[in-house]
């Protein structure tokens, strides 16, 4: 149970950095950290304890086996984050060359 | 045939960014034929589904429960119908609006991904699948608000994808637990779990967490920070879309197939949808009064016409489902032909702030008779679309015994007529900018995009005649009535 309880820890210390950086490359990283967060609870989900890999080979039976599908879930929900990641991080470089900061209180052309 | 709304619009972002680079003409030729084929497509889906019920489609053969199946119900066949048909316009109109932009292929490439996302958002029959199509739809979103790579845009864009990220946390985190809790993806067959075990507090843990996902995705009031911003940044065309049919395919589409059809009707998350429906209403349209830039006051906009949608829906009567989606439909209408209207002043005069506008109509009447058209239509005047749907939300409330939420309504639609007389007056009318002595009417394609969206704004009343009701919103609104039902007639033969 406490591991679950250390996976929310995580995520919120994702949110948390979301929030409360001014920095545009730290709210980057909260996101990932929140991102991992998620991925963590999949494969906890998955995991039985002293559990082995799901393949199937003839005459021996497989107990306790680890759910697949959530590793499969995962490995998705890994390219999303990357592809995310990646259009953050350059959108974050063009901000950069338009506003000579990275702090998010002097970008402030939107209001209303 | 589902798997054809996949394959036309992601092999058509393909070639487009294979061979596009070289010839404008192709990027065109493309966009225009692929989204056109959909349409049609979609037409044929609603037959279908008149003819012969719910299609399930099970990709490589395996049996539902287990692989992952396509589901076309009369739900989905109304919202791609709506998706496909503006995607069409809006392709018509990108003829000649993206001129002014370089990279035109990126464009159609990125637009191409968005409607193939939200295809299979509307086309998944398994929870993760939507999951991973609203983030394909949405990275292709994020993208396109970037798209004109100036401060504002890149801010906007920053901050969309902030929320958006977030949200894509919380709706997986979502998924996950209902994973642990029911251990299967397919929704028809959550729905059956959930129904075996009863509500309890893990569902309702699940519920707050979509409601806050979904909701960020269709900006609920609390959640719609990245709006205004978004929408107001982005190229017209695209605005058109985000506005027109993305926030109501990523979030009302998702939010009500999960409500209705999985978790079964319940009366606390009805009332919390009700309260988020008001809330919108009001605050959107009060945001809007006091806005200058006139696409902002487009997007403001869209957040009050958002919560009229939810409120009905939230009604869960028979009426009020009609009336929501007649609402979705007419908005998704006039919601884009005000933002290509919008486009169309933006492109002509090359600025967006109303107190350097006026007189505009004449110099551009087809712009000016469009865009009076719809905000008639959206303010809800009589003989226009918006009207309809509008009096029907307020009966539904009004027979669910709910008058404060009619209330809530009528105040709400008559914010929204104050703040579009206001643009009317502001840019149509009162003495021309000296600025502006040489502009001239917008091309063609733009034009004739504008016009088909004004003549389907005047002739919205006549989906009212019983028997094309009954042809076009009677089976989505049974599929929403059924709730739970769902889940037997996907699954059919294999029970």
């Amino acid at each position: 149970m406490s591991v679950y309880f250390l996976c929310l820890v995580l995520f919120s210390i994702g949110l948390y950095c979301v929030l409360r950086r001014r920095n545009i490359i730290k709210i980057i990283i909260g996101i990932s950290i929140m991102e991992y967060a998620v991925n963590l609870f999949f494969i906890l989900i998955g995991y039985r304890w002293h559990g082995r890999a799901p393949l199937l080979s003839q005459n021996q039976e497989v107990l306790r086996m680890v759910d697949p599908i959530p590793q499969e879930l995962i490995l998705i929900s890994i390219v999303i984050g990357l592809s995310v990641l990646a259009l953050l991080v350059a959108i974050a470089i063009k901000i950069f060359d338009k506003y000579n900061t990275f702090d998010i209180t002097k970008i402030r052309k939107l209001k209303g | 045939m589902l798997v054809l709304f996949f394959i036309i619009s992601l092999a058509a972002a393909f070639l487009i960014a294979m061979f596009g680079r070289k010839s404008k003409l192709f990027c065109h030729l493309t966009s225009i034929l692929a989204t056109l084929s959909l349409f049609l497509l979609s037409l044929y889906a609603l037959y279908l589904v008149n003819k012969s019920g719910v299609i399930v489609y099970n990709i490589g053969g395996w049996i539902p429960p287990l692989g992952i199946c396509l589901v076309l119900d009369g739900f989905s066949a109304f919202m791609l119908l709506v998706l496909n048909f503006i995607s069409f316009i809006v392709a018509i109109y990108a003829l000649a609006y993206m001129e002014k932009y370089t990279d035109k292929y990126r464009f159609y490439c990125l637009f191409m991904c968005m409607i193939t996302g939200m295809n299979g958002v509307i086309l998944a029959g398994d929870i993760f699948n939507l999951f991973v199509c609203l983030e394909i739809a949405s990275v292709a979103s994020y993208a396109l608000v970037a798209f004109g790579t100036e401060a504002e845009e890149l801010e906007a864009a920053f901050k969309y994808i902030v929320m958006g990220a977030i949200a894509a946390s919380f709706i997986l985190l979502g998924i996950g637990l209902l994973y642990a809790y029911t251990s299967t993806l397919n929704m028809a067959d959550i729905s059956l779990a959930i129904a075996h075990k009863g509500f309890n507090t893990v569902i309702l843990l699940v519920s707050v967490l979509f409601i806050a996902g979904f909701g960020t995705k269709s900006a609920l009031v609390p959640f719609h920070g990245w709006l205004p911003d978004a929408h107001s940044s982005a190229p017209a065309a695209v605005s058109a879309m985000l506005s027109g049919v993305l926030i109501k395919v990523l979030g009302i589409y998702s939010l009500v197939r999960i409500f209705f059809n999985i978790f079964g009707v319940n009366q606390i998350i009805l009332m919390i949808l009700a309260i988020l429906g008001a809330i919108s209403i009001l605050v959107g349209a009060i945001l809007a009064i006091g806005q200058w830039d006139l696409k902002r006051l487009l997007a403001y906009s869209s957040i009050s016409q958002i919560g009229y949608v939810i409120l009905s829906l939230s009604l869960a009567t028979p009426l009020g489902i009609l009336g929501g989606l007649f609402h979705l439909f007419n908005h998704s209408v006039f919601k884009s032909l005000l933002f290509l209207n919008s486009g169309a002043i933006e492109y002509a005069t090359g600025c967006r702030n109303l107190k350097e506008m006026g007189g505009l109509k004449e110099k551009m009447p087809i712009t000016a008779n469009t865009s009076w058209i719809a905000s008639l239509s959206i303010s809800g005047i009589p003989p226009f679309s918006g009207f309809w749907s509008k009096l029907l939300i307020i009966i539904a409330c009004v027979q669910a015994n709910r008058i404060g939420l009619a209330l809530i309504a009528v105040a709400g639609s008559i914010i929204t007529l104050a703040y579009f007389m206001k643009v009317q007056k502001v840019i149509f009318y009162g003495k021309l900018n000296p600025a502006f002595d040489k502009i001239k009417e917008v091309p063609v394609s733009m034009r004739l995009a504008m016009i088909v969206l004004a003549v389907l704004c005047l002739l919205g009343g006549i989906l009212f005649i019983p028997r094309i009701l009954v042809y076009f919103l009677k089976p989505a609104v049974s599929v929403l009535l059924l709730g739970t039902n769902y889940a037997f007639t996907v699954l059919g033969g294999v029970l």
